[in-house]
């Protein structure tokens, strides 16, 4: 791909054969009219944790969604190119298969079921498992909050609990994937670093596989060991996370640290963007 | 105090049906969100499933049963599959009006296989009475509360701790996030419908042999509406609830003031509570963190 412009040879991920997961040109048309994902292509390696940054709009969510299989309940298709899970084609595969294989989404908003309670969440979670009690006790540990709360009604959490929950929810179907859109959704600054050090752990500790979504990009880079940045329903950046923030347009343009004098108008950051061809 | 014990016993019966039926409609509601103006007519063939089994086949008590939860589940999975579900996404009013076609067809097709006399059926509950606290009262009242509280009861635990129970109520709460789950909502919605049409079976099969195997089963079921209305649309507990009320109110009504007010009271009822608490008293209301 010609737009894409990868900042070192050796920075990016081994080819799809190698990545647990991989997305190969795929294209997204939601209402058999709108264009959403054109032509996107991303690896995310076993192990790793995977960042996806971009603005609002750029089909951040489109995408966790046509990799879990959510498309066909929004009137979105995956038109062309491929979503490959192990080196399994699972383009066309059913959202529950998907579950099976080990892919959770964590959905934006958090979406726990409110009138159940906190442990009936987690039975939920666990629907594809038969035995699910000794992941129960393993959610409880990595989130003693939780247990705390076992019997309490989800809506009545807070906003970090619900995340936990959902977050331990996803980890009953005991997933090698992790997807994760954006996670730190309406949380205070605190407890954003509190969920991400949870992701972080989860990573280190359990060896999960994680691709998370964030508006927040410098909290995202600071946990991830690979970006990737989207801009109209493509990559257009990627690299290894140390160099992405480092970078100075992913600077100026997605962490807010422009060099002084920089572009303010936002004219001119999209002549500029359309002059680096990213839009 | 003999005629009050009497009305509570025959209300509690009456009841502990409306019950049952009450539930199937509410986990059809429950769960896919579909109004079931069906659910009476449910009654009426699971009441003549039985009856096919029982008296036609000849087939023991058992076996007639398990034919009639076969037939049911079978019913509820097929209309689910060929009706409902070519509806979803359409406006909730198109699907009244199909399930209020789905109940005029049901009832057609069991006049049209066993016309519209009542069918004589043996008596499967005991026939005699019992004296109960000074008051006689009928012995198969009494067992269908005790079968209907068992069967309800039975429901209630599938509902609280089984998988499929709570997969259920996470469709019911968040079709999307239960996707995620691997929960696969259209095994929930035909579920839902087997099961509505199983209780409803239940009720049928009880109600037929408490009063007689002919239509007016059907228009028995119209009065899961009074029922739902009180308890809460998505109210598993309020259909028990519910069921009681409607029972006991309409018996003492016929027994004390006038047995034709009693089969307005129900519909007075509703009215009362839609201006009331249009949420019944145990529904859903949306939780709002503070």
């Amino acid at each position: 791909m010609t737009t894409r412009a990868a900042l070192s040879p050796e920075a990016a991920p081994a080819a799809s054969g190698g990545a647990l997961l991989a997305l190969n040109n795929v294209e997204v048309i939601y209402d058999d009219v709108i264009l959403v994902l054109r032509g996107l292509s991303l690896a995310v390696p076993e192990g790793k944790i995977v960042a996806l940054l971009g603005s609002n709009g750029a089909g951040k969510s489109t995408t966790l969604k046509a990799v879990s299989g959510l498309l066909p309940s929004e009137r979105g298709e995956v038109t062309d190119g491929s979503v490959t899970f192990q080196g399994q084609d699972v383009t066309r595969m059913d959202a529950a298969e998907r579950v099976k294989l080990g892919m959770s989404l964590c959905m934006e908003g958090r979406h726990v079921f409110e009138h159940l309670t906190v442990g009936e969440n987690l039975v939920a979670g666990a629907y594809t498992q038969k035995n699910s009690a000794s992941d129960l006790d393993l959610v409880y540990s990595f989130f003693p909050k939780l247990g705390d709360m076992r019997n309490r009604v989800a809506g009545y959490l807070s906003g970090g609990e619900q995340q936990m929950l959902a977050i331990g929810r996803a980890l009953m179907a005991r997933p090698k994937l992790l997807m994760l859109d954006e996670p730190s959704l309406g949380l205070a600054p605190l407890l954003v670093q509190e969920i991400f050090g949870y992701i972080k752990r989860l990573n280190e500790e359990q060896g999960l596989t994680v691709l998370v979504i964030e508006q927040n990009a410098r909290r995202a880079l600071e946990v991830a060991d690979h970006g990737y940045i989207m801009e109209q329903g493509r990559i257009v950046l990627e690299g290894p996370a140390k160099e992405l923030s480092e970078n100075p347009d992913v600077k100026e343009f997605y962490l807010g640290l422009g060099e002084e004098g920089g572009r303010k108008s936002y004219r001119d950051v999209k002549h500029y963007k359309r002059r680096k061809r990213w839009l | 105090m003999s005629t009050f014990l009497n009305l509570l016993v025959y209300g509690l019966a009456d009841g502990a049906i409306l019950a049952l039926a009450a539930l199937g409609f509410v986990l059809i509601y429950k769960a896919t969100g579909v109004i079931n103006f069906a659910q009476g007519e449910f009654l009426l063939v699971g009441a003549y499933m039985f009856y096919t089994a029982f008296v036609v086949l000849r087939l023991p008590l058992v076996l007639a049963v398990v034919f009639g939860v076969v037939v049911a589940t079978l019913l509820g999975v097929v209309i689910e599959r060929l009706i409902l579900r070519p509806m979803v996404g359409e406006s909730a009013i198109s699907i009244i009006m199909v399930t209020i076609g789905l109940s005029m067809l049901l009832q057609a097709l069991v006049q049209m296989f066993y016309g519209t006399s009542p069918k004589s059926q043996p008596a499967l509950l005991p026939r005699q009475s019992v004296s109960f606290l000074g008051a006689t009262v009928p012995l198969n009242r009494l067992l269908v509360i005790g079968i209907a509280a068992v069967v309800l009861t039975a429901f209630t635990v599938f509902f609280r701790w089984s998988r499929h129970g709570i997969a259920m109520r996470a469709v019911a709460d968040d079709q999307q996030a239960a996707m995620t789950m691997g929960i696969s909502v259209r095994r929930i919605f035909a579920m839902a419908w087997a099961l509505a049409a199983v209780s409803a079976l239940v009720a049928g099969v009880l109600l037929g042999d408490i009063s007689a195997v002919d239509r007016n089963l059907a228009s028995f079921g119209l009065l899961v509406f009074p029922v739902v209305i009180l308890g809460g649309l998505d109210s598993v507990p309020g259909t028990i609830v519910g069921g009681l009320t409607m029972g006991l109110l309409s018996q003492y009504v016929s027994g004390y003031l006038d047995p034709g007010l009693a089969t307005v009271i129900p519909y007075v009822v509703l009215v009362l509570i839609l201006l009331v608490r249009p949420y019944g008293i145990f529904g859903e209301t949306r939780i709002e963190r503070v």
